[in-house]
């Protein structure tokens, strides 16, 4: 079992966050990076995978230099190998973003069985680049899964639609969009992140196409800057806090 | 939204542990109508109280910080907010090793109780987890504990309220502060202005900023301390509470490991210094974490990563216990975080303005960060921010080989390889060391310079003293409120006089030169000469009839001393400077060619002659006019190695920051007149009733009787180890203060090594036999002088001569 997951390296924002002056990016002069959530669910299963099945877990991402740090911490978690296809830091639009990683699937020698995604960036919630993939690769696609099984080269997915779950059958080789729920992601540990510094990182080139798509501006979106309400103190607030937990859909 | 009081005693900015502390304490002490605010939330507001990993080891080489360690120990204990765990700081290396028995030594010398140095299978015992064989051994203090801080300071907070003493508000943001006359008048806030007396900067990271809106400086940077919590750890399943496990000092790889709760943290100062501005940190909101919990970068962390799995492979090479939380942590640091020199180094009146600037506490504060756990040698001198300050006559210095250590950012000769001719002549009276550790920032030169000043005489470099005149109809009542000896002399006299607290301990010892009715000149240390300026202008009468100049960049000090020093100075000037026309004790000015030179015939090391101030710009002159006339009186160049060492201790003169500070009166110094002054001054009522009383301990000279260690090998103490009785046990007065050497040195003229200690008065007898440990050895010792009598000339004849 050969599994890729497709990874990008985000912003970790706090509670609000500033634009760069242009307003076309967010400014992370005091930002940390990682990836997307979901994308920390799709390494979790592929690691998971490979454990059951053995084969190899291959990571992929386009980004700067510096998104090599997303990729070792995701080798510490137990991934085989990485590819970072290098951008001069500027962000590319889905369609150039799509291309340059169809363009890396192929020039691989390994055959992947199973090419997982997050379901969404956390930063800018295309939804566009696995589907364009697997349409350019000409594979089945799955997207928005919470659980998954995979038996004699297929896959069986479980999705979530509004209160309907969906189950579908999809033969192998195939893509997979995941997210939470799927499954508990790991957190690195120390001999994790020793064995990682020792792990092949390729370091490509991708051939950049021009944009299509521009992103004109941003806005922060006014935040509910109620904070917390205190409800009341001990046993006086008890009937208050039943009414929020029911108008929230707690209780009945 | 809730407004700030219009006004208040006291505004304390900052809700960490310090603003709550100090806002307790001023309550206690009987302030009412605090202010406290904070921008981020109660209790944790964000900085780094917020994630400090809050342990506490009370051993240090700093007297003065191991008794601020042990007091906020009892204080924390009082609040109920310590918990007591134990900690071992272990040794990879052979140099640790010693280097634990030097601590050892500090912790009997600050009477730290029960450390004491554990084998590798001791360390096992107390801490299972650990790998023992790559360890050497540990210096285990079982008083370690960890504070909960945030607790701590709420608790605080809620006495001071207690006691109606306080308010405090939070997510408060101050935008300003109006400064009128050089006072401080209000706060600006984005909740309204706040009329203060008195204004408290307990910001930690942040304080140069909001320093900077008052126009004052606060010489810290904001920078990264890595750690790493990982867990659960299955060992740890069963522990219950905050903490139960002693914690690990990984000495040598600049490393910490402790238990909390079912993880450990893994702490780190071994990273590149990674400095930052208080702009770069962000709002709570615009954080991730807490603006103080900075994104952890891994990069930083690879080499401890290996270092901890090697020290604890059982828990950290355990693939399922996994990092739960990992941060760049915020601290901030001064540029001089490893001084052991200054007593007062808690003082921020200490720094000069060269040392508040950006460059320079960025450089030092990076050079310093590394040495957090370094073995840091009692004479190391920094790298970086060097030739800061400059003698005028800094290029013969150089070409004379001279080997500058630095103080106040002076680079002050501290011997002269162009002596090392000398050696040969002195021989095994050079008393050379073989020991690495004494033989480092040290040189036998330094030996040899004063036996041949003892000879004929030597010139020394004194641009270090810090200058400063108090003029006026008001200065003489000035002088005499700060000094303890009368300045009410003759114009001409120049007085050595000791500086006292209000409670009669020491605050200065200094010199002041009557120069006219209303004129003094007072010169003292470079390095305290700050803090003494400051002490001089906060007695500054309101009326405005006295006034103070700083001038030690205006003129520059040059000595001579030395049987031949008349001979040498008599021959280019035309001045009478005979004994009998030019005494001891006073001052004047004389002609030396074309120069006009205030001459003060003074001696801090125990020989004829005189100190020169001249302006700064005809340093250099005086410097070569000096020199070619002593070229046939065997002058030869002298470093502070023998004016701040050996020439004082065989006077046994005292030094400001060794033997005198505030915990030692002039009485136990042995520094009384026959008679008192008159005239009141700050701490008379004390030391009049210091004088009435026996004194409980009297500082004392020792000489070292066998230098042999286990080895073979001579050794030579450096400073602060403890005295002890025969039987190895603690001497302690009945103030419950410990003997320890307060200066060590050699004494050439004497042939022995000297150590200065106070001793309780009844075992202060010539003769007495006692024991100095010194890395982990006891020395026998002899008590050769009591009191202020010398070791070396008693009778001052050479002085006098």
């Amino acid at each position: 079992m050969n599994v890729l997951v497709c990874l990008k390296r985000v912003p970790l924002a706090g509670s609000t966050f500033l634009l760069t002056p242009d307003s076309k990016d967010i400014d992370t002069k005091h930002l940390g990076f990682g990836i997307s959530p979901h994308e920390e669910n799709a390494v979790e299963a592929g690691v998971q995978l490979v454990e059951q099945m053995g084969g190899s877990l291959t990571l992929l991402t386009l980004g700067p230099t510096e998104a090599e740090e997303q990729l070792r911490s995701q080798l510490a978690i137990g991934a085989s190998r990485a590819i970072l296809l290098e951008t001069d830091g500027e962000d590319w639009d889905p369609q150039a973003t799509a291309a340059a990683l169809v363009e890396a699937v192929k020039a691989e020698e390994t055959q992947f069985d199973l090419l997982l995604f997050g379901a969404e960036s956390a930063d800018s919630a295309g939804y566009q680049i696995h589907i364009r993939l697997a349409h350019a690769l000409g594979l089945p696609i799955v997207t928005n899964v919470k659980s998954m099984k995979i038996e004699n080269g297929i896959a069986e997915c479980e999705r979530v639609v509004g209160t309907t779950r969906e189950i579908y059958q999809t033969p192998l080789p195939a893509v997979i969009t995941v997210r939470d729920g799927l499954n508990i992601p790991r957190y690195p540990s120390v001999p994790g992140r020793i064995q990682a510094r020792k792990k092949p990182v390729d370091h490509k080139k991708p051939t950049a196409q021009v944009p299509k798509l521009e992103k004109v501006s941003l806005s922060v979106a006014p935040s509910n800057t109620a904070g917390a309400q205190v409800l009341g103190k001990g046993a006086e607030a008890v009937p208050a806090l039943v009414e929020v937990l029911k108008t929230i859909g707690i209780l009945a | 939204m809730s407004t700030v009081p219009s006004k208040a005693k006291a505004v304390v900015i900052g809700a960490g542990i310090v603003g709550n502390s100090i806002a307790y304490h001023l309550a206690r002490l009987g302030w009412r109508d605090l202010v406290q605010i904070d921008k981020g939330p109660l209790p944790n507001p964000g900085g780094s109280t917020g994630h400090a990993s809050n342990f506490i080891f009370p051993v240090d080489h700093s007297k003065e910080m191991t008794a601020i360690t042990a007091d906020s120990v009892r204080q924390y204990r009082e609040l109920g907010t310590f918990t007591q765990c134990g900690g071992i700081e272990v040794a990879r290396t052979p140099e640790r090793m010693q280097e634990l028995t030097r601590r050892i030594s500090s912790g009997k010398s600050w009477g730290v109780p029960d450390s004491r140095l554990v084998t590798p299978a001791e360390i096992k015992e107390l801490v299972p987890y650990i790998d023992e064989t790559v360890i050497l051994g540990g210096f285990y203090t079982p008083g370690v504990g960890v504070v909960d801080s945030l607790r701590a300071g709420t608790l605080m907070r809620e006495k001071a309220v207690e006691m109606g003493a306080l308010q405090t508000f939070a997510n408060i943001e101050v935008l300003g502060m109006d400064v009128e006359d050089g006072r401080i008048k209000r706060v600006r806030t984005d909740h309204g202005d706040i009329e203060a007396e008195y204004v408290v900067i307990a910001t930690g990271c942040w304080s140069p900023r909001l320093a900077k809106m008052a126009g004052a400086s606060i010489p810290l940077t904001p920078a990264v301390h890595q750690m790493k919590d990982i867990g659960p750890v299955p060992f740890f399943a069963d522990s219950r509470g905050d903490i139960e496990w002693p914690i690990i000092r990984d000495m040598d790889t600049n490393m910490y490991e402790r238990q909390h709760g079912t993880g450990l943290e893994v702490g780190s100062y071994a990273h590149r210094p990674i400095l930052y501005t208080p702009e770069d940190i962000p709002s709570n909101a615009l954080a991730a974490l807490s603006p103080t919990e900075f994104p952890f970068t891994q990069d930083d962390f690879d080499i401890q990563d290996e270092h901890s799995l090697e020290l604890m492979p059982d828990i950290i090479g355990d693939e399922n216990v996994r990092e739960k939380y990992a941060i760049n942590g915020i601290l901030s640091l001064t540029p001089d975080g490893q001084s052991e020199i200054d007593l007062h180094s808690s003082d921020i009146a200490r720094f000069r303005e060269h040392q508040k600037t950006t460059f320079h506490v960025k450089a030092r504060t990076a050079e310093g960060f590394n040495k957090t756990y370094g073995i840091v040698h009692p004479s190391e001198q920094y790298e970086s921010n060097r030739n800061v300050r400059l003698s005028p006559f800094n290029d013969r210095e150089k070409e004379l080989g001279a080997v500058f250590f630095e103080t106040a950012g002076w680079e002050r000769p501290f011997w002269y390889e162009s002596n090392s001719s000398l050696l040969a002549k002195f021989g095994e009276a050079v008393m050379p060391r073989t020991s690495e550790w004494e033989a480092r920032w040290w040189s036998p030169i330094i030996n040899a310079e004063h036996l041949q000043m003892r000879e004929t005489a030597g010139i020394v470099d004194l641009s270090a003293f810090a200058l400063f005149d108090v003029t006026g109809p008001g200065a003489l009542a000035l002088a005499q409120k700060v000094a303890v000896r009368q300045m009410d002399v003759a114009v001409g006299r120049v007085v050595y006089t000791p500086v006292l607290s209000q409670n009669g301990g020491f605050k200065s010892d200094l010199t002041i030169m009557r120069l006219g009715k209303d004129h003094f000149r007072v010169v003292t240390g470079g390095a305290h000469g700050m803090a003494d300026k400051k002490w001089f202008s906060d007695q500054l009468p309101a009326d405005g009839s006295a006034q103070i100049v700083d001038l030690t960049s205006a003129f520059t000090t040059i000595g001579v001393w030395g049987p031949k020093a008349r001979e040498i100075l008599s021959a280019i000037t035309s001045d009478d400077v005979s004994h009998e026309s030019f005494k001891f004790s006073t001052c004047k000015m004389i002609e030396i060619g074309s120069l006009r030179v205030l001459a003060s015939r003074i001696s801090y090391v125990g020989d004829l002659g005189w100190e020169f101030y001249v302006p700064i710009e005809q340093g250099a002159k005086l410097w070569d006019a000096l020199w070619n006339s002593g070229k046939n009186h065997g002058l030869i160049p002298v470093g502070i190695g023998v004016y701040g060492t050996t020439g004082r201790l065989e006077k046994s003169y005292r030094a400001y920051g060794g033997e005198l500070e505030t915990e030692y009166n002039v009485v136990e110094a042995g520094m009384q007149t026959p008679k008192i002054k008159e005239q009141d001054f700050i701490g008379k009522e004390a030391h009049l009733r210091h004088r009435a009383e026996k004194p409980v301990t009297t500082l004392c000279s020792l000489t070292v009787d066998d230098h042999t260690s286990s080895t073979g090998e001579k050794r030579y103490m450096l400073g602060k180890e403890p005295i002890l009785t025969l039987d190895g046990g603690p001497i302690i007065d009945s103030h419950g203060r410990r003997s320890y050497v307060t200066s060590a040195g050699s004494a050439p003229s004497l042939g022995k090594h000297v150590l200065m200690s106070y001793l309780p008065t009844d075992l202060a007898v010539p003769g007495s036999k006692f024991l100095v440990e010194y890395l982990g050895e006891q020395y026998p010792v002899t008590v050769a002088g009591v009191g202020s009598t010398p070791l070396f000339d008693p009778e001052n004849g050479r002085i006098l001569s």
